[in-house]
């Protein structure tokens, strides 16, 4: 039986009275304490930071050059933090309930409550490590809307948000580094966990650049490895992403929640031909000030500009009167499919919606005029000032847009189209974080519990700082309190040698096929039966399809898949190779989840479950409850699952209407 | 915009490890859209090469939308290519047209070794920032966000100095391989906040000592960084770098 040991008592009380009761360890004991953290992104970096100040022995491991690399790095539009900065009726229970219901009621009460709380510490924290938040003239820190709220919560640093958090908790780590109590190993990627006696104890890592393998132990290990939507070839994800250490610790024991609830982000730039390597997203904050719509005619192939305003449909602002452009990220990306799948598509492709900011430009020019006590000016000079406060609010994005399309967006509306973005589902955790291998926990993406079924934007950012900077210093040590008797176990111990063994023999295995084809051409192969038949609609034959298609492809791979190179070397085809492999176990995962929950929730979509009007409809009665996924050897996997309790949300037909 | 296909010639620095000597290799790619961005121009050509059987190019990259820093290479003579504000991963194969030939290395700098190909080690900028690149609060020390106000002009200026990616086309592009524009953007980034006013004096000065011990040069204050830096970074906050290096050097009160 799984237990998420949520504490007792009312549930705004639920995490202050944990931390003041939880075990301690005290400063002597946790000199020898070590504590392995992978990946250094917003949780992990995080992570790692806090325990080293605590007095933990850490150590740290990224594949990128660098720590600072890892792909929170690109997030862009902000942070959530309920300050009510702006007076507008925030509160610790608003982020709460607005994440609960944005999440469509898929995600644990306690773990957003807790997530709510803290959001407001992670601001404090960042502006103390010099984080430069955008500011108003006064000097105080200036907030944003974000989609799937009311009120304005969202801390920005222009497009960059993401950029300066992490730079912050890199900093913080490189510190930590400095000071001997973090040791950091960049261009080394987990390939094993080793667990002993039940109890993750270390893990296999692969020097990338020698190609040699190497032992760590830990008394615990934290997993901070991000998202898996890489699985579908194309996302926006960095091209490293992968969930290899979360399939590798799913496949020593820990079970796997909600697998197929992926994101997929409205606003991303279309694909423009096969030879896509990603897809690249134009942040959430675009939609605050930027109007979608498709021409009112079907085919319609005329320019943008040549379409008059009567001929354009503004579709989510005519669907969702109240929250307009900016209902959550499901629901806009699915309405962009349905206009793309009804003929109403733009662009060469017909697969895009125009993102326009005609009127944005138009209204701050008049703003501007005001301001500027120009009364009498021309249209020229409007739209120069407009374009100009447009520039200051965005203008990395639009040259972003610039650099990719070569169409100059001040002038021309922007394509944009849904792309994979990020994975809710992960490892499953229990409210200390801890998955269901003792000592081994899951942070930031790579876990599944505070987004349920759809993840509001700007709270991704939240959620890894929150796990690292204040959840997990207090609650792994409720654990480690029980093993400050453990001595270090000598990697010698024959759980590490044949860790190393199973790694190895992998290894030469996939090296030995010598086939004919390309590690990418079966990873594009992949994604496209993921994006077709497990991406934003679903229905069960497709998903049934999937699954064989998935197994096929994974034979064809270990007959065929040629790695050049050798094994002790720097050899990115072979790190692809060992990623790719793991991603097309996960995909069949993904499909049998998708399969099982006979419902439509957040950004799970199964056409056979929807309203007269295509929204998402669930099932209350039978699927509240999180899928957590054993692993039973290959193609082979129990489901068990998780009852969510709302004691304090009541469960409603998500409306934004 | 119109698009086109083009043939080209790419000229590789190829080596196969730091004590290899390499040099360079001449390969033909055929079919290049002018949609592709740079990267997925090497994409093409890699599995080229892994179709015949021969080693791809190793070459760092990451988050192909400019802002994780991994991508470097040097582009007919320039880090990142012809384009300004540009990192590799953002430039596009319409800088370039049909019959082309096009001249690929990695960055080069003493303090910044080859591992492979396009390759570099560029960790150095890790001890660096180890150095002092931060300002020494613990996780819980906080006060509110919103207790120090700070002027939104200087607020402005450290974001625009903090929005450097760590990339390294400064040092690639630099005569005397140095890091100032890199470490001016951190000092600066830092010195213009109050919060960094408490370690101001030391971060300076260990941060230069640690990029001395790295290897990289002087500065000579020539301008070429702030042209190919691809966030921008302005040469500004070498002077801003320079001031707090004097003010710390000659201060007594430490």
């Amino acid at each position: 039986m799984l237990d998420a040991k949520i504490p007792a008592g009312p549930l705004d009380q639920k995490w202050s009275k944990y931390k003041s009761t939880c075990k301690l360890v005290n400063p002597a004991n946790k000199r020898k304490l070590e504590i392995i953290v992978i990946g250094t992104g917003l949780a992990g970096a995080s992570a790692a930071a806090s325990l080293g100040e605590l007095g933990y022995k850490v150590k740290a491991f990224c594949f990128q050059d660098s720590p600072r690399r890892a792909h929170s790095i690109a997030a862009q539009g902000g942070i959530n933090a309920a300050k009510n900065y702006q007076n507008d009726g925030d509160s610790t229970y608003r982020l709460f309930y607005d994440t609960i219901k944005g999440g469509d009621y898929r995600a644990r009460e306690a773990n957003v409550h807790r997530l709510a709380e803290v959001s407001a510490n992670i601001i404090d924290q960042c502006v103390a490590q010099g984080v430069p938040f955008a500011r108003e003239y006064g000097g105080l820190l200036s907030n944003r809307s974000f989609g799937g709220t009311q009120v304005q919560r969202t801390f920005y640093a222009a497009g960059q948000t993401g950029q300066q958090l992490l730079i912050g908790a890199y900093q913080a780590l490189e510190r930590q580094v400095a000071l001997g109590n973090v040791k950091m190993y960049s261009r080394h990627e987990m390939l094993e966990v080793v667990v002993i006696d039940g109890k993750a104890r270390g893990i296999i890592a692969r020097d990338l650049v020698s190609g040699k393998l190497e032992r760590h132990f830990g008394h615990a290990v934290l997993l901070c490895s991000g998202g898996y939507g890489n699985v579908f070839y194309l996302s926006t994800n960095a091209m490293g992403s992968n969930v290899t250490a979360a399939w590798k610790a799913h496949k020593k024991g820990a079970y796997f929640g909600n697998p197929c609830m992926t994101q997929i982000h409205p606003t991303c730039i279309p694909v423009s031909g096969d030879h896509q390597s990603k897809l690249t997203l134009m942040s959430e904050s675009l939609r605050n000030d930027g109007r979608i719509w498709v021409p009112k005619k079907q085919n319609d192939t005329r320019r943008p500009n040549e379409i008059a305003e009567e001929e354009r449909d503004y579709y989510l602002e005519r669907r969702y009167p109240a929250f307009g452009n900016l209902v959550p990220r499901d629901v806009a990306s699915r309405a962009a499919k349905e206009r793309c799948d009804a003929g109403y598509g733009v662009g060469s492709s017909r697969q895009a919606v125009y993102l326009d900011y005609a009127d944005a430009i138009q209204r701050y020019g008049k703003i501007e005029l005001g301001k500027q006590g120009l009364d009498t000016a021309d249209a020229a000079t409007i739209t120069r000032l407009g374009k100009e406060v447009v520039k200051e609010k965005y203008g990395n994005l639009f040259d972003m847009y610039e650099k990719i399309t070569g169409e100059n967006p001040y002038e021309v509306p922007m394509r944009i189209y849904p792309a994979v973005h990020y994975t809710m589902g992960g490892l499953w955790v229990d409210y200390n974080l801890m998955t269901t291998v003792p000592g081994l926990y899951a942070l930031g993406e790579a876990n599944f519990s505070d987004h349920g079924a759809n993840r509001l934007g700007a709270s991704a950012l939240m959620q890894g700082l929150a796990d690292g900077y204040f959840v997990i210093p207090y609650t792994i040590g409720d654990y480690l309190a029980d093993e400050i008797r453990t001595a270090n176990i000598p990697t010698d111990h024959p759980a590490f040698v044949a860790a190393e063994k199973e790694v190895s023999d992998r290894i030469n295995k996939l090296m030995g096929i010598n086939g004919s084809q390309s590690v990418e051409s079966f990873h594009k192969r992949l994604g496209k039966i993921m994006w077709d038949k497990c991406g934003m609609a679903r229905n069960a034959k497709g998903l049934q399809e999937a699954i064989q298609e998935i197994r096929a492809l994974r034979e064809e791979f270990w007959k065929d898949v040629r790695i050049p190179g050798a094994v002790a070397e720097y050899n990115p085809e072979l790190d692809k190779a060992n990623r790719v492999a793991d991603f097309m176990e996960l995909g069949e995962l993904m499909c049998m989840d998708a399969l099982d929950r006979n419902e439509s929730c957040g950004g799970h979509f199964r056409e056979e479950f929807q309203t007269e009007e295509g929204e998402a409809l669930r099932d209350d009665a039978n699927y509240m409850y999180v899928s957590a996924w054993q692993y039973a050897g290959t193609n082979n996997w129990q489901l068990h699952k998780e009852p969510l309790n709302y004691e304090v949300v009541k469960p409603s037909q998500r409306s934004y209407k | 915009m119109e698009h086109y296909n083009m043939n080209l010639t790419v000229e590789v620095w190829r080596q196969k490890n730091k004590d290899d000597k390499g040099g360079f290799k001449s390969y033909k790619v055929k079919d290049i859209s002018s949609e592709m961005s740079f990267l997925e121009m090497f994409d093409v050509l890699n599995e080229q090469l892994v179709h015949n059987g021969e080693e791809p190019i190793a070459f760092d990259h990451d988050c192909r939308e400019g802002i994780c820093g991994a991508c470097s290479m040097y582009i007919n003579g320039k880090p990142h290519g012809p384009w300004a504000a540009t990192t590799t991963c953002q430039l596009h194969m319409r800088a370039f047209k049909d019959g082309d030939t096009i001249v690929v290395e990695p960055w080069r700098a003493k303090a910044f070794p080859v591992i492979k190909d396009l390759v570099t080690d560029r960790s150095a900028f890790d001890r660096i920032i180890a150095a002092g690149g931060y300002v020494s609060v613990n996780t819980g020390n906080a006060v509110d966000g919103n207790s120090l106000p700070i002027e939104k002009e200087k607020a402005d200026s450290a974001f625009a100095a903090a929005a450097c990616i760590g990339c390294g086309a400064c040092v690639a592009i630099c005569k005397n391989s140095s890091a100032n524009l890199f470490i001016g953007a951190k000092v600066s980034h830092l010195a213009l906040l109050p919060q960094g006013e408490p370690e101001r004096r030391t971060r300076v000065i260990n941060m230069i000592e640690q990029a001395d011990k790295e290897g990289f040069g002087a500065c000579t204050v020539t301008g070429a960084c702030e042209a190919v830096c691809p966030k921008e970074i302005s040469i500004a906050n070498i002077a801003r770098l320079n001031k707090e290096y004097m003010n710390a050097s000659f201060s007594s009160d430490k």
